[in-house]
């Protein structure tokens, strides 16, 4: 791709979220925003190139979006001339200034995760709609294939079209709900993101940074939102470790054992002042207590210790607002740092083995643990590998067992 | 519904012993059946002796053509299989995703055909 093409992109799709939001809350309907603003980026994509982007981007794109809508609705069902078209009455007059343009991205946002939308279809409608990545790109992230994630999709936009709130921003009451079922959906993003972790190839879009970009955006947009900043704080504190869950030969680094010198200190120091402005709102909450967890994680960069005792008692808050699996083992390995692996691993014999029989993480620490007792871990440690999907997790767990044995 | 779950692998890793030397290919492969044992979602299955110890059997023209393996020459080859009994094709795709075969081979999920109604 030129440079010229790729500026073209760049500033195409910055403004993708702004004009579906703005084109779909005022009355054209999500599916149809969409169908237009594919129209108006492949115009943008043929004329920008040679012609320069224009000096007002999204007006540009918003004129020949609504040129598309009317074309569409003149000739129903002759979609394909479309884009010919509109390339060839490129250039447009910047006739709209942005600042006349509407910031409804709240409102799109809160559509996606409105309660006529099914919960696991959250976040990919979001990927899909505010980020504009494909069926194709979305669907394998969630264990789907490309056609049964397009109809799903597809399905979602429906019930958004056929729900009485569709965009309806809610009252200042209700919205603390609603922005919690956002930032659920992009927690879920960005944990599809996390995930895909070994497989990552540079020429696909990277979900967990979509993810990123998904919680600044609506950290931006709702900043007396507490939870908005947390979900924003903790993102930030996950990716700038990333590069330290790999060392050179692609290997796996457990967190105890990744050098601070590889962890992304910018990132970092925004994290923690995201999470400053949090707390001084004075409203604790789920996201909050994981940031603040991380936050206690990321201390070693200073030289200190760990504190283990801090990051107990942040497990056992947030146990009480939000009892996952995932908060029990980390309060139960961070019970086995700070008072000994059989206080660990006493609550791991309480937990319902219902409930840990699939879970990897769980027969992850319970081998840890056996292991530092100088127990045998040979099959706990065979259960967590045999569940674990990242080929370099399961190597180093393999390589584990074989020092525990 | 009752779905195979087949483990394709690369055909010249197979030929050369293995996991082509990798020493966790036989523990995560252990861990992994045994995992999928104890969730209660296997009908049966078994792994399979390389594509070269194969007996291809042919009838053409009326005449038995008998023939060593491999089946075909191609990249991944057939190294095992299980018949799972899941409620739907995304929790076999779960345990696809922790298969070790799916880094350098193929996992592919086959509904099984429903028997035929009674005559």
């Amino acid at each position: 791709m030129s440079e010229a093409a790729r500026a073209a992109e760049l500033a195409a799709r910055a403004s993708r979220a702004r004009l579906v939001a703005m084109l779909a809350a005022r009355g054209t309907g999500l599916a149809a925003a969409e169908d237009a603003l594919a129209e108006a980026f492949a115009a943008a994509l043929a004329t920008w190139p040679g012609q320069g982007v224009p000096a007002n981007p999204e007006a540009w794109l918003l004129t020949a979006a609504r040129r598309s809508i009317g074309h569409l609705r003149r000739h129903d069902g002759v979609r394909a001339a479309a884009a010919g078209a509109l390339a060839m009455a490129a250039p447009l007059a910047d006739d709209e200034p942005a600042d006349n343009i509407p910031d409804d991205r709240l409102r799109l946002l809160v559509a996606c995760a409105q309660p006529a939308v099914p919960e696991a279809m959250r976040a990919p409608l979001m990927l899909q709609v505010v980020m504009g990545l494909s069926a194709e790109r979305i669907g394998p992230a969630f264990l789907m294939t490309p056609a049964a994630m397009g109809q799903a999709l597809v399905r979602a936009k429906a019930a958004i079209a056929a729900s009485r709130t569709a965009f309806s921003l809610p009252d200042r009451a209700d919205l603390p709900a609603r922005i919690d079922a956002v930032l659920a959906a992009i927690y879920a993003a960005y944990g599809a993101g996390w995930e895909e972790f070994s497989g990552a190839d540079a020429t696909r879009p990277d979900l967990a940074e979509e993810a990123l970009w998904l919680a600044r955006l609506t950290a931006t947009l709702a900043p007396d939102q507490p939870e908005a900043l947390g979900l924003l704080a903790l993102i930030l504190h996950c990716e700038a470790r990333r590069p330290a869950r790999r060392d050179e030969g692609g290997r796996f680094v457990p967190l105890a054992e990744q050098p601070c010198a590889r962890w992304n200190g910018a990132m970092i120091d925004e994290a923690e002042a995201v999470l400053a402005r949090a707390a001084r709102l004075g409203t604790p909450g789920r996201f909050q207590l994981e940031a603040a967890i991380q936050s206690a994680h990321a201390m070693r960069r200073f030289g200190r210790q760990v504190p283990w005792d801090a990051i107990a008692k942040l497990y056992a808050g947030l146990l009480q607002l939000s009892p996952t699996l995932g908060a029990a083992l980390g309060e139960a390995a961070a019970i086995a740092e700070l008072s000994g692996v059989e206080a660990g691993l006493a609550r791991l014999d309480g937990m319902e083995a219902r409930l840990v029989a699939a879970h990897q993480p769980y027969w992850a620490l319970r081998a840890h643990l056996l292991a530092q007792l100088g127990q045998d871990a040979a099959e706990t440690y065979a259960r967590a590998i045999g569940l674990t999907q990242d080929t370099a997790v399961r190597a180093w767990l393999v390589r584990q067992a074989a020092k525990a044995g | 519904m009752q779905c195979m779950m087949l483990f394709h692998e690369d055909a010249t890793e197979q030929a050369a012993g293995r996991g082509g030397g990798d020493p966790a290919y036989w523990p995560a492969w252990m861990a992994y059946v045994q995992a999928l044992n104890e969730s209660g979602l296997v009908v049966s299955g078994h792994g399979l002796q390389p594509p070269a110890a194969a007996t291809l059997f042919r009838l053409r023209d009326g005449k038995r053509v008998v023939h060593d393996g491999p089946y075909a020459d191609t990249k991944e080859q057939l190294g095992g299989y299980f018949i799972l009994e899941v409620p739907d094709i995304a929790t076999a795709l779960e345990w696809a995703a922790r298969c070790p075969a799916a880094a350098r081979g193929t996992v592919e999920l086959r509904p099984v055909l429903p028997p035929p109604p009674a005559a």
